[in-house]
């Protein structure tokens, strides 16, 4: 899976800015889209293309359990959002509804991977090269049950019983 | 066993847990308001197209709907979303709809305590983030999703990873000017917003024994603050004689086992403990009320279900009675339950007396969706539960987190003030 980064340097990115608060009401998808991000950076429709990939800090998606977090972004084309760590109810949105992929990358990845690098993610080889700057990060593999949802292609595709 | 992991090995017909278990929990009960149920039916929407039947729920009784986040309709958008919500709880036979303007209606979490919908050792689970709330009954309460909620809905029962459980200890009773609120803003500062992520937060101790439920209501409210998966005190007989004056019967009171283990225990000593406030723009940037920063308040906003039960109400008329506000304040009673005591207690008559507007039961402002919202470079001070950037409005507006008592002490000075100071 390749695409290009689009970084945001910090911690604690949370829901109220990934979507805030007034378009909870909104539930068609395109338009939630062309919301996302809007409280931290304004500019993010506009620049994000189908296949990009987000890269943060730690405890990415806190706050709400508002599915309309990992929805805008998917629709804006996000693929997966790479991070030190994500909060559990966007993490676990990301997975069941099958919008995006939540990486856990670590610090040497985190510093190296700059804005508009392109990247290649290999989730079965826990492998992330950096095809920009020619470098090979590790992901953190998913858990058991993470893994078997991711391969489904979502909860309501998986048949645990 | 601690009561997480036995609610939890319980429901998923285990005779024991761990933590890092993942198991498939057979729910008792699922709640979903008026923003997450319309994201339900999305989901429903997605599902019929791919041939999976979604004509009829595991069991509509078990099921409860809020109107909450944007009523009164607050825009023709909210309205659609309240007709939509209305015919799904009746395509699918839900008789506990609490619709605004037919009696009792409020915020979900609040609605979970005030009509006793969930009882002690059951699992239940909310599309709300601060579900949480619920676990002060001895429930283990869960915010999920509205892909989950769905999958609940449809099959009874979700995954969960067993949580390792935190455990907080308060030795003796808070002080009279310090509330529940400033317990938990001094933990989430003391662990910060990632400290309990993943993870069942506890409380016990003696202070927690003399604390009242609502109390305890408060403190697992802000687990979500913390990034924790459910917030949990173990049931005792204030919770037995909340819920059955409330009508609920057999109640049965679970606890953990002797042996117990938990990740970390932190102890704090009530008498220790201060107002507090968390600045802009973290639920963890902790402050000592009287060490605040000296800013001009715009507002004062006492609403949420955190912030806004009966008992809060209750501290807010303490420091208003008498007094005039001097900054535009605003109080939301939780549920119409709360509304109602709050008028036959004359509690009403002293937040009008002082200047203060009050407002229907709504999310309202706490989530920034109507009712209040903050303009740019306001600054407000708030009940509620987070303070990120555009919380409450504009992204641009700020927002400090405290108790109703110091919420309502600011409002009639202006400026953050710790409710001993008020002349």
């Amino acid at each position: 899976m390749k695409g290009n980064v689009i970084k945001y340097a910090r911690d604690n990115i949370d829901t109220d800015v990934i979507i805030p608060g007034q378009y909870l009401k909104v539930h068609d998808y395109a338009e939630l889209a062309t919301h996302a991000m809007e409280g931290l950076d304004p500019n993010f429709h506009s620049k994000v293309k189908e296949g990009d990939f987000i890269l943060s800090g730690r405890n990415f998606g806190c706050g709400s359990s508002r599915e309309h977090a990992p929805i805008a972004l998917s629709h804006s084309g996000i693929k997966a959002v790479l991070a030190l760590s994500f909060a559990r109810i966007f993490y676990r949105n990301a997975v069941d509804g099958a919008f995006l992929l939540p990486i856990e990358i670590d610090q040497d990845a985190y510093c190296d991977i700059s804005e508009g690098d392109e990247i290649d993610i290999d989730i079965h080889a826990n492998q992330i090269k950096n095809l920009t700057k020619n470098k090979t990060y590790t992901m953190k593999p998913f858990s058991e049950i993470i893994g078997k949802i991711i391969e489904a292609g979502g909860l309501f595709k998986y048949k645990p019983y | 066993m601690n009561i997480t992991e036995k609610i939890l090995a319980r429901a998923s017909g285990r005779q024991r847990v761990s933590p890092d278990d993942v198991v498939f929990a057979n729910v008792d009960k699922v709640m979903v308001h008026d923003v997450s149920g319309p994201g339900v039916i999305k989901v429903f929407d997605k599902l019929k197209k791919q041939g999976i039947n979604v004509d009829k729920l595991w069991d509509p009784t078990k099921v409860w709907v809020a109107e909450d986040h944007f009523v009164p309709s607050a825009d023709k958008v909210s309205a659609e979303n309240i007709v939509k919500l209305s015919n799904f709880t009746k395509n699918y036979g839900i008789e506990k709809h609490f619709k605004y303007g037919m009696g009792q209606y409020g915020i979900c979490h609040t609605l979970s305590h005030e009509e006793a919908l969930v009882l002690p050792g059951e699992v239940y689970v909310g599309g709300d983030s601060h579900t949480n709330t619920t676990g002060a009954l001895g429930s283990f309460a869960c915010g999920l999703g509205h892909t989950d909620v769905a999958y609940v809905l449809l099959n009874g029962k979700i995954w969960f990873k067993v949580p390792q459980t935190l455990y907080f200890k308060l030795n003796g009773k808070l002080p009279d000017h310090v509330m529940a609120k400033d317990f938990i803003l001094k933990i989430i500062g003391d662990i910060t917003t990632e400290g309990g992520a993943y993870k069942a937060m506890q409380f016990g101790g003696s202070g927690i024994n003399e604390m009242s439920v609502e109390s305890r209501l408060t403190l697992c409210n802000m687990t979500t603050e913390a990034g924790a998966k459910n917030g949990i005190v173990e049931p005792d007989q204030k919770v037995v004689d909340y819920l059955s004056s409330r009508g609920a019967t057999n109640i049965s009171l679970i606890k953990g086992d002797d042996d117990a283990e938990y990740e970390k225990i932190y102890e704090y000593e009530g008498s220790e403990m201060e107002p507090l406030i968390a600045k802009p723009f973290s639920p963890e940037n902790i402050s000592i009320v009287r060490e605040a920063p000296s800013v001009e308040l715009n507002k004062s906003y006492i609403g949420s279900c955190t912030g806004a039960k009966y008992e809060d109400l209750v501290a807010a008329a303490k420091i208003l009675k008498g007094r005039t506000v001097k900054i535009r304040t605003e109080i939301l009673p939780a549920s119409i339950s709360i509304y109602k005591r709050a008028m036959e207690d004359g509690l009403l008559k002293i937040f009008l007396d002082a200047g203060v507007t009050v407002g229907p039961p709504t999310c309202g402002a706490c989530c920034g969706a109507h009712m209040g919202v903050l303009a740019k470079d306001e600054i407000c001070i708030s009940t509620t539960n987070r303070n990120f950037p555009g919380r409450m409005g504009h992204v641009d507006s700020q927002t400090y987190l405290s108790s109703p008592l110091v919420a309502a002490a600011s409002a009639v000075t202006g400026k953050i003030t710790d409710p001993r100071d008020l002349k």
